[in-house]
């Protein structure tokens, strides 16, 4: 009979912690900054058909970074949750909230309990009616979840582009400018984005039931311009 | 509530309805109503005009010989090109109608892009199929499906039957208990080259008619304030027609058969 190696719980964790960190750096990154009227979401991606940043349900966006097919995964529960939510009590029950913490709860799982952890950071942001309302919710592989007022970085080089968004940051600024700061913040110093290496989605405040909106090449471009 | 996960083989996709079942929640199909007197909703009619359809539907839902509610809006946009008018059961109607708004918005997030017009009008097909066993027992529900098709360009209407039967309609159509006086009114005042205002002002006077022969279909309560529900659907999109518009249009049709 074979006796298994054993290796210490916290070596496992580490492993796995760093498996997952490693697949996300290779990725590009995503920033979600709040501006006067609602909450502006800028990634890196040259693709135009494969997003990071979609809705989930009126007020509610989803953004996620690393590995597409396992993000995407979570997007559609995501929408599922909320849809039946809304179905089974009112359109008002559904919030970021909740989803943030199923969404953790998922993650958690699958970091302790399965062979490969998630290779994903994924991000809900919720647009209130009154922006003291505006939540952001950024969910990290492992299950934690962080919960931000004003901007947030998910994968890349985050300490770097959170440092410049903390630096940068303007309390009611308005789209263009929150625009131009995020798509700043990806690029660094030593490279500049264009409109079309940038997906932009906004949740507008006033935009009535279904608040999530694409921004198109040539509106992020014009923003770009300033 | 636990987020819905699932087996590749097992997934429900884009459907709403499919990921109910999976998850215990979809409606039961009742089967022992007889002939209990639940609200039921009347006439509806939609047109084709040169920019896109007019939908309208009167307010008024009756239990047997009582008006039950007079405030009941049956025409009801299902997404941003395409709206639904119901006639029949006003409870599964409804619910159908809910649960139709649900399934176009759930794909389109879903799959990230809206289904076509055709999808559209196939998935309400297959919806009203499944109330089939409600409708033998008295629960009849039959829609209208108006939408403007963003691949064609042009306005589409659909009628129904009770087994899901779904008709392509090319210039109007009307369903409910006022419908033969709605669709004959219509069918004459039909022209290929109906602007806005001439549509809205034909589907009312459809209603008119409607109204003033049936007994379960509504006419203007001016004393309530109440007016018919008319919407436009055309390429920017769903527009409810504005009550003091419509005031207008029904005074001028009272004028005109005042002057008889």
């Amino acid at each position: 009979m074979t006796m298994p190696f054993y290796v210490a719980p916290e070596q496992v964790m580490k492993d796995r912690a760093d498996y997952a960190r490693k697949g996300i750096a290779r990725g590009r990154a995503l920033v979600a900054v709040r501006y006067a009227d609602g909450i502006a979401l800028v990634a890196e991606n040259p693709s135009n058909t494969l997003r990071k940043i979609s809705e989930i349900y009126d007020r509610i966006a989803f953004a996620g970074v690393g590995k597409y097919n396992e993000f995407d995964q979570l997007r559609v529960a995501g929408v599922r949750a909320a849809d039946l939510k809304g179905y089974q009590y009112s359109r008002d029950d559904v919030d970021a909230r909740s989803l943030a913490n199923n969404y953790a709860q998922i993650l958690g799982q699958i970091f302790t309990h399965e062979m490969k952890p998630m290779e994903v950071e994924i991000l809900v942001a919720e647009v209130g009616i009154a922006p003291e309302g505006d939540q952001l919710f950024h969910i990290l592989y492992d299950g934690t979840v962080v919960d931000e007022r004003n901007y947030t970085v998910l994968g890349g080089d985050s300490e770097a582009l959170g440092g410049y968004m903390k630096e940068h940051y303007v309390e009611g600024q308005p789209l263009e400018a929150a625009v131009r700061e995020a798509a700043t913040a990806l690029a660094g110093s030593e490279r500049t984005l264009a409109a079309n290496d940038l997906e932009v989605a906004l949740l507008c405040r006033a935009a009535g039931r279904r608040c999530f909106r694409r921004l198109s090449d040539e509106a992020v471009a014009s923003a770009l311009a300033g | 509530m636990s987020m819905p996960m699932f087996q590749p083989g097992a997934d429900p996709g884009s459907s709403f309805p499919e990921l109910l079942k999976r998850v215990g929640l979809a409606p039961a199909n009742s089967d022992a109503v007889g002939d209990l007197a639940v609200p039921h909703a009347t006439t509806c009619v939609a047109l084709r005009f040169t920019d896109g359809v007019v939908m309208a539907g009167d307010r008024r839902a009756t239990s047997g010989n009582l008006i039950s509610h007079r405030g009941m809006e049956k025409v009801v946009q299902a997404d941003e090109f395409s709206g639904v008018a119901i006639a029949g059961a006003a409870g599964p109607a409804m619910e159908m109608v809910k649960l139709f708004q649900l399934q176009l918005e759930h794909y389109e997030k879903v799959e990230g892009s809206s289904l076509s017009l055709e999808g559209k009008a196939n998935q309400l097909s297959m919806m009203v199929r499944g109330n089939l066993p409600a409708a033998m027992q008295g629960l009849v529900v039959v829609p209208i499906f108006a939408g403007y098709d963003v691949r064609r360009g042009n306005g589409r209407l659909f009628a129904y039957d009770v087994t899901g039967g779904r008709y392509e309609e090319h210039d109007y159509v009307a369903t409910g208990s006022g419908m033969l006086h709605a669709g004959t009114v219509i069918k004459i005042g039909w022209r290929d080259s109906l602007d806005r205002a001439a549509a809205v002002a034909l589907a009312c006077r459809g209603l008119w008619e409607a109204a003033d022969a049936d007994s379960a279909t509504g006419g203007p309560d001016a004393l309530r304030g109440i007016y018919p529900m008319v919407a436009t659907i055309t390429a920017s999109g769903w527009v409810t027609v504005p009550d003091s518009e419509l005031a207008t249009v029904f005074e001028s049709i009272a004028a005109e058969v005042r002057s008889r």
